[in-house]
């Protein structure tokens, strides 16, 4: 059933969410700490351990799958409510923070396979 | 009529969501492919005019939550909320092959960290000689040159302004856009033409839209690999920007 997919994504993303409080708790910092992050490393475990026990159906899947092709209409929305007006002050910062992050990562790419593609064969 | 209109406007807030984003990622299908000729992806093209739209909102209600607060389109804050955002993010999770990661062995893990601490370096830098000053704003600012789920995620999770979390979604925007943009144009220079390479890329360029549409236009069968350790990407942002990083800018601060 696809509800047991959602579900379990939601008993994940739950789990998740505690334990990045408790470790921001932990750490004194006043915010959840990579509660994402863990939620996502929990469900890849979760999906691990179904498909062992062949208990991972088609309709589970389905329940967890809907969310995860929602994801760029969500982000969609999420864009569609962000104060842009006070972000345009910034505007050359966004421009040259862009420019140089994806200009130093071709440049890598660049080096990694020729670094890494040599020991390999 | 109207008062019919009004009273479906105020109860059916999500449901309008949906539709509304749902036409709008039409539009961006078509414009893509007719407009740019698929070089850039559609997502992209609808997350770029949802923050045309936040502005428009902004400029026509004066208020802080872009479209949103566009009577009738309050729906949107909760369909973008936090809630639902995180619920979606965690769930693409599924889609990440254990076996096939672990085959990217050492080179997708160098690439991943690489590909995440480059980018955060540059934006908490930038961020920095712009004048922040807060380890807040540097950290969400640094996380969003990441990518830019990396850096709502992270803001929200720290309690950064709203400006500070637009542009950081600004930030990733434009690099997922200049990702999809320059890499058919840089392949070849950067030696991406086998599967090795399409995963050290994917796991050093992050944004999954980006690595997808750049690889599509590149040659379509590399897509899988970059993908692959691209959907590491967020959640490795996602799990440390909020806190190794964040302590560490704070420390340094």
């Amino acid at each position: 059933m696809a509800i047991y997919g959602t579900a379990l994504l939601a008993l994940c993303t739950l789990l998740g969410a505690v334990l990045g409080e408790l470790l921001g708790h932990v750490l004194h910092v006043k915010a959840n700490v990579g509660g994402v992050g863990l939620a996502m490393l929990l469900l890849i475990a979760a999906k691990a351990w179904l498909a062992r026990r062949g208990k991972l159906t088609p309709g589970l899947r389905l329940g967890v799958e809907f969310w995860g092709l929602m994801y760029i209409p969500i982000v969609v929305a999420m864009a569609a409510q962000q104060n842009v007006l006070a972000a345009l002050e910034g505007g050359p910062m966004v421009v040259i923070a862009g420019i140089s992050a994806v200009t130093l990562c071709f440049a890598l790419v660049a080096v990694l396979g020729r670094v890494m593609g040599g020991r390999h064969g | 009529m109207g008062e019919i209109v009004q009273k479906i406007l105020a109860d059916q807030g999500l449901v309008l969501a949906f539709a509304v984003v749902g036409g709008l990622m039409l539009a961006s299908v078509a414009v893509s492919r007719h407009l740019t000729g698929g070089r850039i992806h559609a997502s992209a093209i609808a997350i770029l005019a949802a923050l045309a739209l936040a502005w428009w909102g902004g400029v026509l209600t004066g208020g802080k939550k872009g479209l949103a607060d566009v009577p009738g389109l309050a729906g949107l804050a909760l369909m973008g909320g936090a809630m639902l955002r995180d619920f979606a993010i965690v769930a693409t999770a599924f889609e990440v092959d254990v076996i096939e990661a672990r085959k990217a062995g050492l080179m997708g893990v160098i690439a991943l960290a690489l590909g995440t601490i480059v980018p955060f370096a540059v934006g908490v830098g930038l961020a920095w000689s712009f004048g922040y000053r807060d380890a807040v704003s540097l950290t969400t600012l640094g996380a969003g040159t990441v990518t830019y789920i990396v850096g709502p995620v992270t803001g929200a999770a720290l309690g950064a302004s709203s400006p500070v979390i637009a542009l950081s979604i600004a930030t990733g925007v434009l690099k997922a856009v200049l990702v999809m943009t320059f890499t058919p144009m840089v392949a070849r220079l950067i030696g991406l033409d086998n599967p090795r390479s399409a995963m050290a890329f994917g796991g050093l360029m992050g944004t999954v839209s980006g690595v997808a549409g750049g690889l599509a236009a590149t040659d379509a069968r590399l897509v899988p690999y970059g993908a692959l350790t691209a959907t590491f990407h967020t959640g490795i942002g996602c799990l440390v920007c909020p806190s190794i990083f964040f302590l560490i800018v704070r420390a340094l601060a």
